[in-house]
């Protein structure tokens, strides 16, 4: 019988005002989280031979080389391993990996890490890319990044489909109503629409409430085939099907600014490797780096149709208790964003589909979707979970 | 304006990229067009992105298009941006097909709309450098 690629472990590091509690540098904050997640499997880190990385940390510096450095600094030696970076999405594309590379017998036990303490070194700025190659034509008009692309596509999308700013400010207020539910969360007092109407302005449209924290934070996933995790005890989540695409770095390159095709894409692998369609999903846990960026997946993804992601969020439908659970974590509006978010989806899946979400648990939770978007509405991984 | 004390960022001028700013800096708005296929494409590259022939030349283009997407930038990209703001950075989609990023310079940002008519204009920001930025034309 075929080897099955299952996640049988997930950690993180807790967070006390969006910073890590105890301080601690990037390697060691993404130590803890490895060591979670493994502890969280009931497997040691010596059983790991796959390692998959990726990050901004250190670059130029030791995060150029981030699964050598993880791996020398964890005392394993990795015989699989993987630092693809599409962005935030790269954890969604990890799971692939790791699960192609398991199915295949190329490694036995994966570990997937993230980790940043982009908010204790106050690294993230708006002041944009270097200049070189592709950016010479973005940032000499000084647009701030990232935030100015989403902004550039939530203005399009406006003007093609009649969504309003009020229906972005529905994803916040909802998001936030679900980080009220985990004690995790960075922000957790309720806001209402007008709160986020009334934010700061920061690119028009896109308001300070329509975008995500700036907060450190690391992250951490443990897979195995299904023999293994039965041989070790451990609770299986299925990992159903799977896609990645990507279609641009530069905003002015992206081919629709009202339409997200790299989630269009990945998305229909992954339904397709599943062999369900958007209604089987029970529990959505998509990137959040801003409220359009939600809105735009939606659609992507299929649960509504293209220019009708306004009308899907607004009366509050994706909030505790409405008809369509959306990132019950908080997201990276409210919970954290430590640079790139995507990990901390898969995390919070796998917590719904065992039953281990505390007061934000959704109830019968069987299938999850997971969505991670990275770059500027550039690239997508789409990963289908499953708890039978 | 030319100034020697312009501090915002300037592109990194690469031989791909030169032939753009090079005609930039002749107040000519210069991008790739394909032999194969006939479509121009912006940024410059060194194959088509549409049929990846690489049977390329400049053309000068009309400089003429419409506001494809904009935002007014309320917080700077940068301490070198706070003395604009509020600012407008705009998609443009230009008459022969590609879209390209640039600032728009208009009196009023409040009044810029998509679908806006505009036209390229020259900001000689240094001696070696020209950014073409855009204005709104007609009503």
């Amino acid at each position: 019988m075929a080897r099955e690629a299952v996640i049988v472990g997930v950690g993180d590091v807790p967070l006390s005002d969006g910073k890590v509690v105890g301080g601690g540098s990037v390697l060691q904050v993404q130590a803890r989280a490895a060591n979670a997640a493994l502890k969280d499997a009931g497997i040691s880190m010596s059983d790991v031979d796959g390692l998959l990385v990726a990050g901004l940390w250190g670059v130029p510096g030791p995060g150029l080389l981030p699964s050598v450095t993880l791996g020398e600094y964890l005392g394993i030696f990795p015989r699989f391993a993987d630092t693809t970076n599409i962005g935030g999405s790269a954890f969604e594309a990890h799971v692939a990996h790791a699960a192609m590379a398991i199915e295949r017998g190329y490694c036995d036990v994966a570990l997937i890490v993230y980790g940043s303490t982009q908010r204790s070194e106050r690294s993230r700025t708006l002041g944009g890319r270097p200049s070189v190659l592709t950016m010479q034509f973005e940032n000499v008009w000084g647009i701030p990044q990232p935030v100015g692309g989403y902004a550039l596509a939530a203005k399009r999308h406006m003007y093609e489909f009649g969504t309003t700013e009020e229906q972005l400010a529905e994803i916040a207020v909802a998001t936030r109503k679900w980080a009220s539910l985990n004690p995790a969360a960075t922000k957790r007092d309720l806001i209402s629409i007008d709160d986020v109407m009334e934010s700061m302005p920061i690119s028009d449209p896109l308001k300070l409430l329509d975008c995500c924290l700036v907060t450190d934070g690391a992250g951490a996933i443990v897979m195995t085939s299904a023999d293994n995790a039965k041989a070790h005890g451990a609770k299986a989540v299925h990992v159903r099907g799977f896609g990645e695409a990507h279609t641009h770095w530069s905003i002015g390159a992206m081919p629709d600014l009202a339409r997200l095709t790299a989630a269009e894409m990945s998305s229909k692998t992954a339904f397709e490797m599943a062999g369900v369609s958007p209604d089987s999903i029970d529990l959505v846990e998509c990137y959040d780096s801003f409220t359009i960026t939600v809105l735009m997946t939606l659609e992507a993804l299929g649960f509504c149709k293209p220019g009708e992601g306004g009308a899907f969020v607004s009366g509050q439908r994706t909030a505790p208790g409405g008809a369509f659970p959306l990132n019950t974590n908080g997201g990276g509006l409210s919970y954290c964003h430590p640079g790139m978010y995507g990990i901390f989806l898969l995390v919070e899946a796998v917590r719904q589909l065992r039953g281990e979400a505390g007061e934000r648990q959704v109830d019968n939770v069987r299938t999850a979707l997971v969505h991670g978007t990275g770059g500027t509405l550039s690239s997508g991984g789409t990963v289908i979970l499953a708890n039978h | 304006m030319t100034s020697t004390t312009y501090d915002k960022p300037l592109p990194i001028i690469d031989p791909g990229t030169r032939p753009f700013w090079d005609a930039a800096r002749e107040h000519r708005l210069s991008i790739p067009q394909c032999n194969a296929c006939g479509k121009h494409h912006f940024y410059p590259r060194e194959l088509c992105p549409h049929c990846h022939s690489d049977d390329l030349q400049w053309t000068d283009v009309s400089g003429q298009g419409e506001v494809y997407s904009y935002t007014i930038a309320r917080k700077p990209a940068g301490p070198v941006f706070a003395a604009d703001v509020p600012y407008i950075i705009a998609m443009i989609q230009l008459d022969e097909g590609p879209r390209m990023l640039t600032n728009l310079v208009v009196p009023d940002v409040e009044a810029v709309r998509i679908g806006d008519r505009v036209a390229v204009s020259f900001d000689d920001v240094t001696e070696e450098v020209t950014l073409p930025k855009f204005t709104v034309v007609g009503a």
